[in-house]
């Protein structure tokens, strides 16, 4: 279906010149990026920008800077990078490990990890993998620069806690040595390009303490804490990992829709829970 | 709307287009410039029979609009065989490995990226690489058989 909205087409080759041009517009210009998620917004009408600011030609945004303590994943990476980068497997596995699980090698040629969190459908990769490892979100205005935790940064379905006149520069994940293993699971119809019927992203850490957090089973991804609570200074064993998984409907509210029940995806998420946990600590 | 002025080498060719905001370069390439091999199947980038190479990468040209291709390079199928069919889809021919056909720009341009990339890929490494182009009649295998027989040897 032919894009039927016309807009304005800017491409700032500056900061300055795209955050004049969004603070301008405000909630008339819509962020181009990677441009999965937006064209098809454009097409389907959903989003009607009377202007598309694309944010690629801003130099400085597609790198991944390792500095101290901390990656600093630029706006314009795309997953098909961080799937390549040596640093991030080597510091940040767990990012690598969910990026390759994002839609095909064509798709992840252009996508990119901060268009996905700002795209914040309910089903995104980056999300659970994020808030395990705590990471911020750095946003830039004319105002100047502030960041914000993931954990307070998706707000609803495709909402987020970006204000007009805002632009997202990068995300930064911290090192941490505490994280002693770490996993991501996804379920897909298929193996192959899908999006996530559910996820779960886990972080196990020293002293037999964990972080999880789920995608696609509520309106945002979620740091189980529930779970977290009961897990924290137990050792994984048969009936510690029953006692997580029994919590698992406590954590979660997943919907049906057409790409799975809810009751498919409360079952898969005690299975991939446990199965995380498992491999997390190193037992699979 | 007024139109957008954009430099693009498109199969070898540097090329000058006015392009609108609201079109896609699928749309360019098909409409305006007449390369018709990338096809437009779902048009949201699912089912990947748009595919074409973006500087190098495979890509949706679906889910690109036309003014971003400004100062790109483009190839598209008709410029993978300019001098003749390619090894592989030789090698397709031979296998029978596409049916419809309506797949088989996508799914060629997605194998050709790879094996320029990678002289001997796994199989594992030939299914993700084709992994996003949907194929409804001959289930893959031929496909992937066909990569595999052309890869560790000479042009693409």
């Amino acid at each position: 279906m032919p894009i039927l909205d016309g807009f304005e087409y800017h491409r700032p080759g500056t900061f300055e010149e795209a955050l004049e041009l969004l603070e301008k517009f405000k909630g008339r210009a819509a962020i181009l990026n990677g441009g999965t998620d937006l064209v098809v917004e454009l097409k389907d009408g959903r989003k009607k920008p009377d202007v598309v600011v694309d944010i690629k030609a801003i130099a400085g945004l597609d790198g991944i800077t390792i500095e101290k303590g901390r990656a600093l994943i630029g706006a314009g990476v795309t997953f098909g990078a961080i799937i390549q980068s040596k640093e991030l497997e080597k510091r940040l596995p767990l990012v690598v490990e969910a990026a390759r699980t994002v839609g095909s090698s064509g798709l992840r040629n252009r996508a990119t990890m901060v268009g996905n969190i700002c795209s914040a459908v309910p089903c995104l990769d980056s999300g659970p993998v994020l808030l395990v490892l705590d990471a911020d979100v750095i946003v830039r205005s004319r105002r100047g620069e502030h960041k914000i935790p993931v954990g307070r940064w998706f707000l609803g379905p495709r909402k987020t806690a970006l204000k007009p006149g805002e632009l997202v520069t990068a995300v930064s994940i911290p090192f941490e040595k505490k994280i002693r293993g770490s996993c991501f699971m996804k379920l897909g119809r298929y193996a192959g390009e899908d999006l996530a019927q559910a996820s779960v992203a886990i972080a196990a850490m020293r002293g037999a303490k964990y972080r999880i957090a789920f995608g696609a089973v509520g309106p945002v991804p979620l740091r189980a804490k529930k779970i977290e609570a009961f897990l924290a200074g137990k050792k994984i064993s048969d009936k510690v990992l029953s006692g997580a998984s029994g919590r698992v409907d406590r954590e979660i509210s997943p919907i049906t829709d057409i790409r799975a029940s809810k009751e498919y995806r409360l079952h898969m998420c005690r299975i991939m829970l446990e199965r995380g946990l498992k491999k997390a600590v190193g037992l699979l | 709307m007024k139109k957008i002025t954009i430099k693009a080498k498109i199969n070898g060719e540097q090329r000058t287009l006015e392009v609108q905001p609201m079109e896609t370069l699928l749309e360019v390439l098909r409409e305006t410039l007449g390369l018709k091999s990338p096809k437009c199947g779902c048009d949201r980038g699912d089912c990947g029979t748009c595919t074409v190479l973006y500087d190098g990468r495979a890509v949706r040209s679906c889910l690109i609009l036309a003014p971003e291709a400004d100062g790109r390079e483009i190839e598209t199928l008709e410029g993978i065989c300019r001098d003749g069919l390619t090894p592989l889809q030789k090698k397709m021919h031979e296998l029978n490995a596409f049916q419809c056909g309506f797949c088989a720009p996508g799914m060629i341009v997605s194998a050709t990226e790879l094996l320029r990339r990678n002289k001997k890929p796994s199989e594992g490494d030939i299914k993700e690489a084709i992994g996003g182009n949907l194929c409804r009649c001959t289930g893959y295998e031929p496909i992937i058989d066909a990569v595999k027989a052309v890869s560790g040897k000479g042009r693409r």
